[in-house]
């Protein structure tokens, strides 16, 4: 390979310190807020609260990390493998959980399974008024509404992991007396572990920083507790203190994927991606994985869909007029533009650390990678912070200087301050598929092409960007659909005029209007399906 | 990244322009939500033709914000819901003092901040919801009642979480003291039905479909629920008429510290005590106007006649760090 300049060098390592100087501002703002400390808040924190808010959090993230693994990996295994009834639509149905946010979700599964929800009263009227069904505002409750909407995270990576397994090693697994369980053991669950455990930490990582969720059941969580914090001892000190404690299980989140994926990450598809299915479920068997696959759809997007929309039909269709369309326009421009941003830097990012995979990019990059665990409003006030802090000793006073009377300031509640929030936030959803694409071209190609006497400047638009296109494609739709779901990062730093569905979403749940809801929720779930489906079917197996 | 100096130059000559046509416009930061104040704003706007920009959003964000802008703040006015919320409000130096004959004639004085830095502009009560299936009207009598034996497994309680009920448990200090307050909800908690709820409406419908038989909530949510279900088999009660009174809260607005169109905003915020916009104000949400001079709507009129409790109301803010602990401590989640 030829050696790459100095100034080359320099230039890679510049764009890594910057994004990562990015996600650094608002963490700053955490840390500073450690100069002093409000003695009577934490000591009762200390006293009555957070032994049960760390075990909570706990149980959350334990629960749902091995929820997201077991339904993922299966249905992903079933799906990328096998052959049975339904496969093929099943194949990009299983997505859809994924256009569902989760606040929506949990607000319908209560809604739907708490003792005043139309089930228990129907059964009820079955079997008499002492029947219970198990409380669904309890720790299960929430573990497996957080798992409905997560999973798709797993199970998207999972498959085109099994699918990228060329059909070779499964064959030559089963050509030497392995049984399908122990090929899926011994060969194809080591081989896809990078893309699993990038699932489950990007589903852990959502879990820790899910507010809107927790808190329709009520359930304590460190992330309720910075917001409780804030919102009634009005100590936003003492909520960003807690909040940058709540970094500490981000990191080891982080050390434990960096863990399970092992010493050898990269393998290379140095094999044909298999065509056909490998096993062809017969009978009862094929039977029992398309009603297994049908179980799980049905649950996290059919039953809930439904909801919505008898909800909508039964009283939220009056709310319907032309300022939808505003709303509508407003979310999908918001999330281009964003999803447009954020790939531009994740790509140069993963780029970066694979030209020059010295300590410092690495760490740079998963520092700049971070803001995706971080509660989406304390993200939106450490921009905030910075940014008013920009405004009041920069903007403003080079306006007053260049005659503008009383000037407002501009970088806070511009559109730039939101954008800005949505890359920092979203930075991980892009980089995952990106390192993912990255890590199956091989270094041969790039350094043939530069043997070839291609410039390092070609090498990038010839080689790289046409390969990690797949990847590129991957990662914008998934940063979009995110962003069309966002809601506290977007609620602070919108402009006048740029209320989004999530916006009104927030408006009618913050008033116990769940019904009149379902009409901006529902319009968001069906905004988000194309991308979804778009997103999975341009990698079916055919 | 010449991307982001394009941005800022085009946003730095934008507002430059905007700058000069806003003489006609006032900037509003609300917690209350857009459903409930487009209505008031659209009439405002068709009377004077002073456009209204709002943003809309939790209040701790919006105070946040209003504080990291300081002296630049767009923000002439700052509408909140919960005393509480007010009172921190002006503890933080949010505000500006407004000195007007009209807020003073129209809003009686417990509902006004004493510094004159905000005024309440609607009423709600935080009372008694109980089942018409199961439980008398003769059977309840106070707030503290619900913490007797008689109830036990059938209480329904929101999360302490509610600001809502921050303010309830901090009048109630002020009014019965630690020691007695402490007796209830220690009471209250071991009646649960089952665990708190997080909002009221749900906690209307469990009484509703027969998990519990009382609970406590805000007027309006009960009026929501009824409009939407006349059926409902829940009604309210009025508590400690003997004594206090109801605990009523309010939602309320002033002028931001630093804001831009004084004047202006002063002129829109006489304008809502009045009884041509407080007759919107109230009864959009199902709420009691803040202006005495005007009856409630037809359909609130219809919970009846209740004597309120008194406090003042910038007890709610003051006790309020005091009420949250003491719930944290008792394990009211």
């Amino acid at each position: 390979m030829a050696r790459p300049s100095p100034a080359h060098k320099l230039r890679w390592q510049l764009i890594t310190y910057l994004a990562a100087g990015l996600v650094l501002m608002p963490l700053l703002v955490l840390l500073f807020s450690w100069q002093s400390v409000d003695q009577t808040i934490w000591g009762h924190l200390l006293q009555t609260q957070l032994a049960r808010l760390i075990g909570n959090t706990l149980w959350l993230v334990l629960g749902v990390g091995a929820g997201v693994i077991l339904l993922g990996v299966s249905l992903a295994w079933l799906i990328s493998l096998c052959e049975f009834p339904g496969r093929r639509w099943l194949d990009w149905a299983l997505m859809l959980p994924f256009a569902i946010p989760a606040y929506v979700l949990a607000f319908v599964m209560v809604g739907l399974l708490d003792f005043a929800g139309p089930l228990q009263t129907l059964l009820r009227g079955w079997f008499g008024n002492d029947f219970r069904l198990p409380p669904i505002r309890s720790t299960g409750g929430v573990i497996l509404t957080l798992v409905l909407v997560f999973y798709p995270y797993v199970y998207m990576l999972a498959r085109s992991a099994f699918m990228a397994q060329g059909r070779g090693l499964m064959e030559a697994s089963r050509i030497l007396g392995q049984t399908p369980w122990q090929g899926f053991w011994r060969v194809a669950v080591p081989m896809a572990r990078p893309a699993i455990s990038a699932g489950a930490a990007l589903a852990i990582m959502e879990t820790l920083a899910d507010f809107g969720a927790v808190s329709v059941f009520n359930y304590d969580t460190f992330t309720t507790a910075i917001y409780k914090t804030w919102y009634g001892f009005f100590s936003l000190q003492s909520a960003t203190q807690l909040a940058s404690l709540l970094l500490l299980f981000v990191f080891l989140a982080l050390f434990a994927e960096r863990h399970a994926q092992g010493r050898n990450k990269r393998f290379p598809a140095n094999d044909k991606p298999r065509k056909g299915a490998l096993y062809r479920l017969q009978g009862p068997l094929a039977w029992l994985a398309s009603g297994y696959c049908l179980l799980v759809l049905s649950i996290a997007f059919i039953i809930p869909v439904g909801q919505l929309l008898y909800w909508l039909l039964s009283s939220g269709i009056a709310d319907l007029d032309s300022r939808y369309w505003a709303l509508i326009q407003n979310t999908l421009l918001l999330g281009a533009i964003a999803a447009l941003m954020t790939v531009v830097v994740a790509t140069l990012l993963v780029l970066a650390l694979r030209l020059q995979p010295i300590r410092r990019v690495r760490g740079a990059v998963a520092l700049a990678n971070l803001g995706y665990a971080l509660p989406g409003s304390v993200l939106a006030v450490g921009i905030m912070f910075f940014f008013s802090f920009l405004d009041n000793n920069l903007v403003v006073p080079l306006r007053t200087w260049l005659g503008a009377a009383n000037p407002a300031p501009v970088l806070l509640g511009g559109l730039f301050a939101l954008l800005l929030a949505y890359l920092i936030r979203f930075m991980a959803v892009a980089y995952g598929p990106l390192d993912t694409s990255l890590a199956r071209i091989r270094p041969s190609l790039p350094e043939a092409a530069q043997s070839l006497g291609q410039s390092g400047w070609q090498v990038f638009w010839r080689v790289y960007v046409p390969l990690l296109l797949p990847g590129i494609l991957s990662a914008a739709l998934l940063v979009f659909v995110d962003v069309l779901k966002e809601m506290p990062a977007t609620l602070l730093m919108r402009p006048f005029g740029w209320d989004t569905l999530a916006v009104r979403i927030h408006a009618l749940t913050s008033e116990g209007e769940w019904r009149r809801a379902s009409l901006p929720a529902l319009t968001l779930v069906l905004v988000g399906l194309a991308p979804v489906i778009v997103l999975i079917r341009r990698s079916a197996r055919r | 990244m010449s991307f982001t100096r394009n941005l800022v130059v085009l946003s730095l000559a934008l507002s430059a322009f905007t700058s000069v046509a806003q003489a006609k416009e006032l900037v509003v930061y609300s917690s209350r939500q857009d459903h409930l104040i487009k209505p008031v704003f659209e009439m405002y706007t068709e009377k004077t033709g002073v456009k209204i920009n709002f943003i809309t959003d939790r209040e701790a964000p919006l105070m946040a914000r209003l504080r990291a802008e300081g002296v630049n703040t767009p923000a002439d006015m700052f509408m909140t819901v919960d005393a509480g919320n007010l009172w921190q409000a002006e503890e933080q130096g949010l505000f500006q003092p407004v000195q007007s004959e009209v807020i003073e004639g129209n809003i009686p004085q417990h509902l006004r901040s004493s510094n004159n830095m905000w005024t309440g502009l609607s009423l709600r009560a935080r009372t008694i919801a109980y089942s018409t299936e199961r439980v008398k009207p003769e059977e309840l009598s106070t707030y503290e009642a619900l913490a007797d034996e008689q109830w036990k497994g059938r209480v329904c309680l929101r999360t302490s979480k509610k600001v809502y009920n921050q303010s309830l448990v901090a009048t109630m200090l002020e009014s019965i003291g630690e020691e007695k307050t402490t007796e209830v909800i220690q009471g209250w908690l071991a009646n649960l039905a089952t665990p708190v709820f997080a909002d009221d409406t749900a906690l209307l419908q469990a009484i509703d479909a027969g998990q519990c038989d009382v609970g406590i909530v805000n007027s309006y949510y009960f009026g929501r629920l009824h409009n939407a279900q006349p059926d409902v088999k829940v009604k309210l009660f009025w508590p400690n008429q003997e004594d206090r009174g109801v605990h009523v809260n309010i939602s309320g607005a002033g002028v931001t510290r630093h804001a831009k169109h004084p004047e202006e905003a002063t002129r829109l915020l006489e304008w809502m005590t009045t009884e041509e916009a407080q007759r919107i104000f109230a009864d959009v949400n199902m709420e009691f106007p803040a202006n005495q001079a005007l009856e409630p709507s037809a359909e609130v009129a219809a919970w009846g006649d209740f004597k309120a409790d008194n406090v003042n109301i910038e007890v709610a803010g003051r006790r309020q760090p005091e009420a949250i602990m003491l719930m944290d401590r008792l394990g009211w989640n």
